[in-house]
């Protein structure tokens, strides 16, 4: 079975880390992320930007509203992420309007990431 | 220890929200501000012997808030509260302290004194200046320079608007949202000010402001909390990190200015680069370009550019103009200048930089880009005439011997020619 581990903390803390604060704790992430990664156990892994960042496309309603801002709602849950590569925001917005359009209802929150690192899985991996 | 310079930089960087929970308490400017010099006056006798506490902001607080209850005392006659190295000494009296205040109401406090500050019924001029006055501490001197203005002004202006805000009741409660939208602006050019007063020190004091640079990024991301559609406040934030990005590579070990060509890249904070980039990305779509926006747009170039070489200075240029055309100013003139060395050569921007003289002439930068432009085009006496004209002008220690290494250069070239 593959899990996600989805990572929250306080914002506002995490944004004021100093360079050598922040730098510090990825130092010791990637020693558990080598051995992770080593045993076959780690996937892709992502590192988002500031919420500051984000646009939200609401897409219970047609057309689709986009927005400026994380995803607030609470009485909706996440459900799934993609990771995309785009050169724009403008792309990524078109790429979620074509989703929404095969499964409208909800929302997408768009974040850019700070940190990709691919991991070691092959495909298929986690199918019992 | 007999260096107390250090003092002086923790003591500014605490200011902001030390003088916003002290207005708070007091709702009274002048209360606020001589408490919290007073408190000032204390960490220079205590912390250059017992080093600085742990947490700055709370010891300042603590001793500026027993501060202005003792002035109130003693104006109604009462005792004196026990001396504060009493308290301030021991360990847990702090950690206690510490605990006491809460975090994010001293963060709130520091945006709400800025909305205060810039209250419709001030001019804005006096607004900003009363601003950077109450909220940085920065020095008359300081703000008629980023204000280009002479001091004497500067100076009338802040007393005239201290005088408005006192005469008033109402002034200090918080403003609703309509009011903030309102006042948007003012605190917007406010957080950037500040932004500038930490990123552009230079010299020993440099990594004592840069907490500075910090709050007003700190500010700029409550802001955009508080006007998540706004893409002027989106470029604001953009701005402050993409120039922040930079500071790392920005002084040499002296603290001396590394010019933008020279920088190592390297040492470019990558994270912050991106997230400038996303909200650049962001306010675009809202097609409203403002000032902020611009700028941003501009830095997000220089961001991109992975070598110097590499920058779109076309593109930059473009820019310059479009911010020209939005915000008319003789600097903005001069830094279009610079881009339009690149992309059409010295004589094309010097013909921009020459009308600029009767507007720029107490204005270093002006002096050191119209020399530097002069040494391009092989016109070294004049050069070297606009260089000295630059380093009677100059700021900092920093910004002098920048001109005078290119003066250096321009006489050892003298010397290798004749």
């Amino acid at each position: 079975m593959l899990y996600a581990i989805l990572c929250y903390n306080d914002e506002n803390v995490v944004c004021s880390w100093t360079k050598a604060e922040d730098d510090a704790v990825m130092a010791r992430l990637a020693v558990v992320h080598g051995r992770l990664e080593q045993a076959g156990k780690l996937g892709p892994t992502a590192r988002l930007l500031p919420t500051s960042a984000a646009t939200t496309l609401r897409k219970d309603r047609e057309p689709p509203l986009v927005l400026d801002g994380p995803f607030a709602e609470t009485k909706e849950q996440l459900l799934g992420f993609y990771t995309v590569d785009c050169e724009t925001l403008e792309e990524v917005l078109e790429i979620t309007k074509e989703l929404a359009k095969a499964n409208p209802g909800g929302a997408y929150e768009v974040r850019p990431l700070a940190l990709f690192l691919p991991g070691s899985l092959p495909p298929g991996a986690g199918v019992s | 220890m007999t260096d107390v310079g250090w003092i002086d930089g923790v003591l500014s960087a605490a200011r902001p929200q030390a003088m916003g929970a002290l207005l708070r308490q007091f709702r009274d400017l002048d209360r606020a501000e001589e408490a919290f010099q007073e408190a000032c006056l204390r960490a220079l006798k205590h912390w250059p012997r017992n080093g600085p506490p742990r947490d700055p902001v709370a010891w300042l607080l603590f001793v500026g808030r027993n501060v202005g209850i003792d002035l109130a005392r003693r104006a109604a006659r009462h005792t004196e509260l026990p001396e504060e190295e009493q308290l301030s000494d021991l360990e847990d009296a702090e950690a206690a302290m510490v605990e006491r205040l809460d975090g994010e109401q001293v963060r709130d406090d520091v945006l709400r004194l800025l909305f205060i500050c810039c209250h419709p019924d001030l001019p804005a001029t006096q607004q900003v200046a009363l601003a950077l006055r109450i909220v940085c501490g920065l020095s008359v001197k300081q703000i008629a320079r980023a204000f280009l203005v002479g001091e004497a002004a500067m100076e009338q202006r802040i007393t005239r608007a201290k005088g408005r805000i006192a005469k008033g009741e109402t002034q200090f409660g918080t403003p609703d949202a309509a009011e903030r939208a309102e006042r948007l602006g003012a605190v917007m050019a406010m957080a950037y000010l500040l932004f500038n007063e930490g990123y552009s020190a230079t010299g020993g004091t440099a990594p004592l402001r840069a907490p500075l640079a910090e709050e007003a990024i700190r500010l700029a991301r409550l802001l955009l909390r508080l006007f998540p559609a706004e893409p002027e406040v989106m470029g604001l934030l953009a701005l402050m990190l993409l120039n922040h990005a930079r500071s790392a590579a920005r002084l040499d070990s002296d603290g001396q200015i590394v010019l933008l060509d020279d920088q190592d890249r390297g040492l470019w904070d990558r994270k912050a680069i991106a997230e400038g980039l996303a909200l650049v990305d962001k306010a675009v779509r809202h097609q409203r370009p403002g000032p902020y926006l611009v700028q941003a747009a501009i830095a997000a170039l220089h961001g991109r550019a992975r070598t110097a070489a590499e920058t779109d200075w076309a593109q930059i240029d473009l820019l310059y103009g479009v911010l020209e055309h939005l915000q008319p100013s003789p600097v903005i003139t001069l830094n279009r200048a610079v881009a339009v060395s690149k992309v059409r050569g010295p004589a094309a921007a010097l013909e921009m930089v020459e009308p600029l003289a009767p507007k720029l002439s107490g204005y270093f930068h002006f002096f050191g880009v119209r020399g530097a432009l002069l040494l391009q085009l092989g016109r070294p006496a004049e050069a070297k005439q606009a260089f000295d004209q630059a380093i009677a002008l100059a700021n900092t220690a920093a910004e002098a011997a920048h001109i005078r290494s290119h003066l250096d250069r321009l006489m050892a070239e003298g010397a290798g020619n004749g």
